[in-house]
């Protein structure tokens, strides 16, 4: 058996203790699978506007068209099917999601790294801007950056980014400093290997477990903060339609007691959201010594 | 000691300095203004006009530069919408935004601090893990949508509570505020209630933690050792020191209420200083959005700067790392 078949085995021995989390890890695959798979597992099209009619607005779940169409969580305001439109929903704020937090991660890394490599001025500028940021809550951050520059796919994308890099820098850095004081990074610095390798090579793979969990923690705050901007109208454009904006376009009717139209994105998101905060958090709980 | 004040006074306005023209560039990049507030049918010398008035057919740094010195001069610039002084604007609605957060930290508080002591104190128990669970929970519920809830559940389908507004205002001490008055304590609840959702998660978890600690120390061995009641080892000895690291995390995190009740002002149609920003996003408000930033920012700035100053007093290790700088 490999070595690394035998490092899973242990990650999954030590992992597998807390069956809520088990079950928090089975969930989230299934809504990533739900989502990557969207156009095959959804009902119907819910952007395809030959198969979507007004007629079928605001059905309630449950309910059948009169081709004999069964929409099991009812229709919104425009007739689409609510549980195809969720489906591809999650597909929208999983990617943004995920993106924002794998962009963020490298950015955060390369910065906390360096910084804890080279020490100086440069790790004291660093690291005073890490602690400026997240002096602000993030979705004052987030505001301040949309209001700025306006609305759209990539924005709010770089707005989530730029919330979220300062945590991954901090934990990058913090990390890396104890790294390099072992005796592996002297050996490599006599063998003249270049900064570059010494950092990413050696370094950043044994950083990998705390910003793993950082990781976790960040992409379920940056799927729920992305929906709240959304709903806000000042995330994603409606040409996107992530779980924020069901949720917001639910909110028009919520008054005349329509409420399968925003409160089943929001169980969706919820799910979503709380399942990968479950996983993250038994993840933080393993890798903490202090537990251990 | 005085040195690294005055640093740290010089890098907060650089921070704002930095902030202003990062903000006044970039909401004066988006969209255009003229277009939302002209008639359609106006002819080109009536848009140019207009153009004129509002000082748009400068360049941005020469608007910057007059915006920078008004602004030294207590003058954030006038709506374009209202035709009135932007911080007159944003002054008006700040009180139903601190009464908002003001009571909703009152009731994450009352609400948090037991159930955090008690799942610190038996971390074992069936009722401690699903208060965590329960945390964990409230974490993960998305504000904005939980406030649809509320009102979906406690306004319309109960019709127990109004859904928006602030209600009746009431004066007391001088102080005006609907907290005075049966009728605006019915509408600041739920909206607090769901601005207070996200904080009593993370204070369960602070509290929680905090026991955890005070519980091994010696002075709670000796206690029990002196035959004092577990009541009063909870409410006297664990209670009073949880109180010191809670104190503090909370005057920060009510920066950060007053921020995320921009979600719970719109939910709930609150009149508050978070509802003006999101409406004038959407009218391309660019003096008001400028202003409100501008503000919150440096609220934040000097909010970050008191309690750092205020460490540096109570913690002689930070005072000491802060002069080695």
């Amino acid at each position: 058996m490999s070595s690394r078949d035998q490092n899973f085995k242990n990650f999954w021995r030590d992992f597998s203790v807390n069956k809520i989390a088990v079950f928090a890890l089975f969930i989230f695959l299934s809504i990533l699978f739900v989502a990557i798979f969207a156009p095959l597992v959804s009902p119907t099209d819910p952007y395809d506007l030959n198969s979507v009619s007004i007629m079928n607005s605001r059905m309630p779940p449950m309910s059948e068209d009169f081709a004999g169409n069964l929409y099991v969580l009812g229709t919104d305001g425009a007739g689409r099917d609510m549980l195809s439109a969720i489906f591809y929903g999650l597909r929208v704020s999983l990617g943004v999601g995920v993106l924002s937090g794998v962009f963020a991660l490298i950015i955060g890394s390369i910065f906390g790294i360096s910084a804890a490599f080279f020490r100086g001025k440069y790790e004291t500028i660093i690291m005073r801007i890490v602690d400026i940021q997240l002096s602000f809550p993030s979705i004052l951050v987030a505001l301040i950056i949309l209001a700025a520059f306006g609305k759209g796919v990539e924005k709010t994308i770089i707005a989530l980014i730029l919330v979220q890099w300062a945590y991954y820098a901090r934990t990058a850095r913090a990390s890396a400093l104890v790294e390099i004081n072992k005796e592996y990074i002297d050996s490599a610095r006599c063998l003249a290997f270049s900064n570059t390798r010494i950092m990413f090579k050696h370094i950043l793979p044994n950083c990998l477990a705390p910003l793993i969990v950082v990781g976790t923690l960040q992409t379920a705050h940056a799927i729920s903060l992305e929906a709240t901007l959304s709903f806000l109208g000042l995330g994603l454009p409606i040409t996107e339609p992530s779980l924020g904006l069901l949720i917001g376009n639910g909110f028009e009717y919520m008054y005349s007691g329509d409420f399968w139209i925003s409160i089943f994105p929001g169980i969706a998101l919820l799910i979503t959201v709380a399942s990968i905060n479950l996983v993250g958090d038994h993840l933080r709980d393993m890798f903490n010594p202090r537990l251990q | 000691m005085l040195e690294y004040i005055l640093k740290r006074f010089g890098q907060s306005f650089l921070v704002l300095f930095i902030m202003s023209i990062l903000v006044f560039v970039g909401v004066n990049l988006v969209g255009d203004p003229v277009e939302m507030l002209i008639n359609p049918e106006a002819d080109q010398a009536e848009v140019e006009r207009v153009i004129r008035e509002l000082g748009l057919d400068k360049p941005v740094s020469e608007q910057y530069w007059y915006f920078l010195t008004n602004a030294l001069e207590g003058d954030l610039g006038s709506s374009f919408i209202y035709n009135e002084p932007a911080l007159k604007l944003i002054l008006q609605r700040m009180p139903a935004t601190l009464e908002l957060a003001l009571f909703s930290l009152f009731i994450s508080l009352i609400i948090a601090i037991p159930l955090g002591i008690y799942a610190g104190y038996k971390p074992n128990s069936k009722a401690s893990k699903t208060i965590m669970a329960g945390s964990i929970l409230g974490f993960s519920m998305p504000t904005f949508w939980v406030g649809i809830i509320f009102i979906m559940f406690f306004a319309v389908y109960l019709g127990w509570l109004p859904s928006t507004g602030r209600g009746e205002i009431g004066s007391f001490l001088g102080i005006e505020s609907s907290l005075f008055t049966l009728n605006g304590l019915s509408h600041v609840f739920l909206p607090a209630l769901n601005l207070a959702l996200f904080k009593i998660s993370s204070v369960i978890r602070l509290t929680r933690a905090g026991t955890r600690e005070i519980i091994l120390q010696d002075y709670i061995t000796f206690a029990r050792a002196k035959g004092l009641s577990e009541k009063r080892i909870v409410l006297v000895h664990i209670l009073k020191n949880i109180l010191i690291p809670i104190v503090t995390v909370i005057g920060l995190e009510f920066g950060s209420l007053i921020a995320f009740s921009t979600v719970t002002e719109t939910v709930f149609a609150w009149p508050g200083m978070g509802k003006l920003i999101i409406d004038s996003i959407y009218n391309l408000d660019r003096p008001v959005i400028v202003a409100y930033l501008m503000i919150i920012v440096t609220f934040f700035v000097f909010l970050n700067l008191a309690v750092d100053i205020l460490y540096t007093f109570l913690d002689p290790r930070v005072r000491l790392k802060g002069m080695n700088q």
